[in-house]
């Protein structure tokens, strides 16, 4: 059933980097830095046995409704078409290879290349040639030209609870499957109900991609770079915490912390004397940190990576789908999809919109990532052998309701070397 | 009324956004909120989402409150690279203008210099504002900055 474990492992990628440990717990700095891994990953990763996230169905809701945007590096467009399906395709001319959309998002029954006028329906199937028969008895296209066989590269499209994906790969399992179900639930949580898309917001780093998946993965670093986080009493590593990743690959994961009474977890900070407890600091609008019970489980914070390039946040009762996209070795752009409920009352979405403060760019909560992701874009930047070290809680794998864990990126690297052929992984922790 | 009194309140306004720019330029962020009313919005927005009518911002405030604790935040909490930035405002259009209260448009271009030494463009966009006569003088009732630069460069600490 899944389709990494078909890639054979081969000398050419051992020669690029060598992970000295199956489990994930080391990570040679090289990864962040290779043009070569960089180009390779296009390959094995987003044109592999994976699926894309491409946006939300809401943002593409009549028929015509299109977006740009990327699978890995490469431009693509998702579109609805006429019968109301979903439809993603290359964004590049089948004749000579420029670009066919160059909107972000619109409305259109067609799209036409300005280059020749080449013209596609919303499926992508080539219909309009211009001098497809020639002129006044001068030649056009040869007799042997098919326009059916050439439409632009179609893509493989697939929702689930209303997030869109695609996929260059004819093998790879269908989506629900990919995501598995131990991260369907998890998603379920959130898309339970139909979705309204209020925006996004564009962030761009100066840092590899994988980085930034890997603070999606990390718990340990939460309560101690975001200063704000434990100011508050948002989040504290002695919160109840769950921490897992699917039952496949073990690429996508799930971070909650989930509210409970701070006073000894204060206590715990106080003890170690970390930065990041500061008993005296108050807001004079704390509205901001409100929560509005909206799902079973309290959580203040929901961080769910999809593999490679979604990741679902629910903080406070702000929700966004984050888009991953690589952009070369050292650049890595996000888009933050803003989304509410169709089903908000004004309060809710007054205050959604209110804790868009706390993530995204300019987040109280967030906006020291690229900070940090950038600092190990510079610190790595020569010694490609040099590896990081990735072992808290790794003597107790079965441990799931810690924050303080690097569990789930070594689960990520692990799968990350087995796609990438750089060497057969040992089981993943649970 | 006629010129003379357009140009009188032109400069007024023009002495506000000098003012005003200078707490960011200057790193004088303490005062910043000082430059708007107690009731009051500020937003920093994609024209991206303004343009199709959606209210995702980067940075939303609906109160004076909200401004100071911005400020504590990045004094106390917040980690990010120093930020130096240069504001340069242009183009000022007056909308609409009444004795106490004025609606009125201008471009902004924000230069970042980063701790090595390097300028770089980190935002253009719009000011939309709204400023009412108070006291103190003219104070921002509403400022919104509707930024072009959709792609931003690692965060946004500062306020634009």
């Amino acid at each position: 059933m899944n389709a990494i474990d078909m890639q054979p492992p081969s000398p050419v990628e051992a020669a690029l980097a060598h992970f000295p440990r199956a489990d994930g717990s080391r990570t040679p700095y090289g990864v962040f830095t290779s043009p070569e891994i960089y180009a390779l990953e296009q390959e094995r990763i987003f044109r592999g046995p994976t699926w894309s996230f491409l946006g939300l169905e809401a943002e593409i809701k009549a028929p015509g409704d299109f977006k740009s945007t990327f699978i890995g590096d490469t431009p693509v467009v998702m579109t609805r078409t006429d019968a109301g399906s979903l439809a993603a395709w290359v964004n590049r001319c089948a004749h000579r290879g420029a670009m066919v959309c160059r909107q972000l998002r619109g409305n259109a029954m067609s799209h036409a290349c300005v280059y020749h006028q080449w013209r596609y329906d919303l499926e992508g199937n080539l219909f309009g040639v211009p001098f497809l028969r020639g002129l006044n008895g001068q030649a056009g296209m040869p007799a042997d030209f098919d326009r059916a066989a050439n439409g632009l590269r179609k893509l493989r499209v697939e929702s689930y609870a209303g997030l869109v994906f695609a996929t260059f790969s004819e093998t790879v399992e269908p989506l629900a499957d990919y995501i598995g179900p131990t991260m369907a639930g998890y998603i379920d949580r959130i898309f339970h109900k139909p979705v309204e898309y209020l925006g996004c917001t564009r962030q761009y780093s100066n840092s590899n991609w994988k980085l930034y998946l890997e603070n999606v993965k990390d718990p340990y670093h939460a309560s101690l770079l975001h200063l704000f986080h434990t100011t508050f009493n948002i989040f504290r590593v002695g919160m109840k915490a769950h921490c897992a990743t699917d039952e496949g690959h073990g690429m996508h994961s799930i971070i909650m912390a989930i509210k409970q009474d701070q006073g000894e977890t204060s206590a715990a900070y106080k003890d170690q004397k970390i930065r990041s407890f500061d008993s005296g600091f108050q807001l004079e609008d704390d509205s901001i940190l409100g929560l509005i019970p909206e799902y079973e489980v309290l959580a203040t914070n929901h961080i769910q990576p999809i593999f490679p390039q979604l990741v679902i946040q629910q903080i406070h009762n702000t929700l966004v789908a984050r888009q991953l996209l690589p952009k070369g070795p050292d650049h890595f752009e996000l888009v933050f999809h803003f989304f509410g409920y169709a089903d908000d009352d004004a309060e809710m979405r007054k205050l959604r919109i209110k804790q868009a403060n706390l993530v995204g760019p300019a987040g109280y909560i967030s906006m020291e990532d690229t900070e940090a992701t950038e600092l190990v874009q510079q610190g790595v930047a020569r010694d490609a052998d040099a590896t990081s070290i990735i072992d808290m809680a790794r003597d107790a794998p079965e441990q799931s309701d810690t924050l303080i864990t690097e569990k789930l990126i070594r689960s990520f690297w692990a799968g990350y070397q087995k796609l990438m052929g750089f060497g057969a992984a040992v089981a993943a922790e649970g | 009324m006629g010129n003379v009194v357009d140009l009188g309140l032109r400069q007024e306004l023009l002495a506000l956004q000098d003012a005003y720019i200078s707490t960011l330029d200057t790193d004088a962020l303490e005062m910043w909120p000082d430059m708007f009313v107690e009731d009051c919005l500020y937003e920093i927005i994609p024209k991206e989402n303004f343009d199709l009518g959606l209210p995702a911002p980067v940075i939303h405030c609906d109160s004076k409150k909200m401004l100071r604790d911005r400020v504590v935040s990045l004094r106390n909490a917040n980690i990010f690279q120093p930020v130096v930035y240069r504001h340069f405002i242009s183009g000022l259009s007056i909308v609409t203008a009444s004795h106490d209260e004025v609606e009125m448009r201008s471009s902004y271009l924000v230069i970042n210099t980063s701790q090595l030494g390097q300028s770089t463009v980190y935002q253009t966009g719009r000011y939309h504002d709204l400023v009412v006569r108070g006291a103190d003088g003219w104070r921002f009732k509403s400022k919104r900055a509707i930024y072009d630069t959709s792609r931003i460069q690692t965060a946004l600490a500062i306020p634009i």
